[in-house]
């Protein structure tokens, strides 16, 4: 930790589905480095190998080769119990189906990587205040997601991406299923996360939201074809 | 590990809730289980009993011997000669025998008038020693006794008549102390024996004949044949030494090879005895298996449910996995789930067929033809361990398995907008 600030650090990453008949190359050898405090947009078209990349960075999955190193540890050879860990503590996920649990209230949504956390009961409850009232839904704690909005489900999934102060937040499509004007909401939700100094990762095919990152890495048959800053 | 169990807990309660009619209908059919396992091994129980008594009504650990003809040639006798013991061959006996729970000979009077006023009733009358009484259970209802020591000393002319046969003789009238004839010398009535469900026999039933002392017996019916030699062993297992030791006490005696194994028609008791507890062993793992399998099908059904509730959370799971959950917090509420529903399903099961055979045990049996040979359901400890482990393992397996699947399920396939 001490000489790098590098959140992720692949190195030569490459993930080859085997299905039996047919083996398919998604990712090609990928180097990709993330610095702590970077707002990164990583785009391409489907197929590209977006979510095997998003999979990878969010330890759902291991690489058949190529080392990875996730705040400094290196996970590309954890067991399943260990990437569970590390998926509790160093990252938060938003998906594009929000995927909160429906039967379960708002608050306990996002409670949940705090129990899987090991944190106290009253830690818990103090957390997920504060994240609540952070994303705005303070007053709807005890909803469940189906008597949310869509933005609202959305916000309920940030709030839960957070519990763990992750390293970094992985969103897939985090726009994808929302209307224009809540779609806005969360994209100035993301930029003011970012400007509050978290590290976010965003696959997306929004080039609005895009545009809003400090970095656009894009993706083409499972290689990187362009890394830069966001064109203005 | 106990932050694994508080994890596990807190998402059992939290999935548990949300599904009533489904736990209910689980529960139900595992409850309906254990009531089917459960009366089925208690109606085994009751019926084993039952039938223990029934047939230990006669007494148990007995040898009984009908006196024959010798098979083989001994000391210059040849064979085929028959053997005539005494009341003094069977006292000899005694004296040689400690190791017997009792002894003795029997004498029989088949067809014989017993008359009480004008009423006459032909009978067996037995003429035999105090010992019978209780080796052969032959209780007296109240205020009554059996025969004594002091009877046969002093040749008294006292009988302890059989319930039924009391009942043919003196109608409603109570027979204790009556005097009533028998081969036309007067007899006083002692006691009468207690109703009882008998079995077996050898000569007839009990409840219809009379017993008198062998030594009244021989001086109104002359000098009769023993027409049974009867001895009782303490201990089942005892009985084959025993026999032998008869044999050689006796053999010499009455002029016998004791080796020789046709002297006596025996009837040994304990080979019966066991005989009959192999049938119940039979009988009861016959209806323990019925019962398991019932509640195996119950166990089945808790299976099939789970499968349905984790296929239906794959994408809970998902999300719980990718929110980093381990293994054993994905795997763990299921297994809980499984057992919890067996052990609801369970206890309410136990809770029933307890009230049941409860119910039942407040019929009447007397006079209920069904139930006197049935017997009364009855649970014991053995039956509630047995249950206990099965259904323990129906639910460990209900749950394990479609636990197993949760746990194999791909977060990132599940996770993906579909």
């Amino acid at each position: 930790m001490s000489q790098s600030t590098a959140i992720i650090d692949m190195q030569a990453i490459r993930k080859v589905y085997d299905t039996g008949k047919v083996k398919v190359e998604a990712l090609k050898g990928i180097d990709l480095v993330v610095d702590s405090g970077e707002f990164v947009a990583i785009v391409g078209p489907s197929g590209s190998g977006k979510s095997t990349l998003m999979n990878l960075i969010g330890c759902l999955d291991t690489p058949t080769d190529g080392t990875y190193r996730l705040g400094g540890e290196d996970v590309s050879k954890f067991t399943r119990d260990e990437l569970a860990d590390v998926r509790n503590r160093r990252v938060g996920f938003v998906f594009q189906g929000f995927n909160l649990l429906p039967q379960i209230t708002a608050f306990e949504n996002v409670e949940m990587p705090l129990l899987f956390g090991g944190v106290a009961p009253k830690k818990r409850r103090e957390r997920v205040e504060e994240l609540m009232t952070r994303v705005g839904l303070g007053e709807r704690m005890d909803h469940k997601p189906t008597e949310l909005s869509g933005g609202q489900m959305q916000r309920v999934a940030i709030a839960r991406a957070l519990a763990m102060h992750p390293d970094v937040v992985l969103a897939d499509e985090p726009t994808g299923n929302l209307d224009t004007s809540a779609g806005g909401d969360i994209m100035g939700l993301f930029t003011e996360l970012w400007k509050q100094g978290s590290t976010l990762v965003v696959i997306t095919h929004d080039m609005t939201l895009a545009r809003r990152a400090s970095r656009i890495v894009e993706i083409r048959d499972g290689r990187i074809v362009r890394d830069g800053e966001a064109a203005a | 590990m106990k932050r694994n169990l508080a994890v596990i807990l807190q998402l059992f309660l939290s999935s548990a809730r949300l599904q009533k009619k489904r736990a209910t209908l689980t529960i139900a059919s595992l409850a309906w289980g254990t009531v089917t396992i459960l009366l089925l091994l208690a109606f085994g129980e009751g019926l084993k009993r039952q039938m223990m008594s029934n047939d230990q009504a006669m007494g148990n650990n007995m040898a009984i011997m009908w006196p024959g003809e010798t098979s083989k040639p001994y000391k210059g006798l040849p064979e085929g000669r028959p053997i005539r013991p005494k009341m003094e061959d069977v006292d000899f006996a005694r004296e040689r025998l400690p190791e017997l729970d009792a002894i003795w000979g029997e004498y029989t009077s088949w067809r014989t008038a017993l008359s009480y006023g004008r009423k006459t009733v032909n009978g067996r009358v037995i003429g035999t020693r105090f010992d019978y009484g209780d080796a052969r259970k032959h209780f007296p209802k109240a205020r009554g006794r059996f025969i004594n020591p002091n009877d046969e000393d002093e040749k008294r002319r006292v009988v302890f008549l059989g319930n039924e046969m009391a009942k043919d003789i003196f109608g409603p009238e109570e027979p204790l102390g009556k005097t009533l004839l028998i081969n036309n010398s007067p007899f006083t009535v002692i006691g009468v024996m207690q109703r009882k469900r008998q079995s077996s026999t050898y000569g007839g039933p009990d409840a219809t004949h009379a017993v008198i002392p062998q030594s009244t017996f021989k001086a109104v019916f002359g000098d009769p044949r023993i027409n049974v030699v009867v001895f009782r062993v303490h201990h089942e297992d005892d009985m084959p030494a025993a026999l032998k030791h008869f044999n050689e006490v006796l053999g010499p005696r009455l002029g016998y090879d004791p080796e020789d194994p046709r002297v006596w028609g025996l009837w040994d008791t304990v080979k019966g005895q066991k005989m009959q507890g192999k049938i119940m062993l039979g009988l009861e793992l016959f209806f323990g298996v019925i019962g398991a399998l019932t509640l195996i099908i119950g166990g089945v059904g808790v299976a099939n449910i789970m499968y349905a509730v984790v296929k239906e959370r794959t994408k809970e799971i998902g999300v719980k996995m990718a929110l980093g959950a381990r293994r054993t917090w994905i795997t763990g509420p299921f297994i809980l789930e499984g057992l919890v529903y067996t052990l609801v399903g369970g206890l309410a099961g136990a809770l029933i067929a307890i009230l049941i055979v409860t119910g039942l045990s407040f019929l009447p049996i007397e006079g209920n033809d069904v139930l006197e040979f049935m017997g009364r359901p009855t649970l014991s400890w053995p039956i509630g361990i047995a249950t206990i482990a099965i259904l323990g393992t129906c639910g460990l397996l209900a749950g394990y398995f479609p636990a197993r699947r949760a746990a194999s399920i791909d977060p990132a396939s599940t996770l993906r907008y579909e």
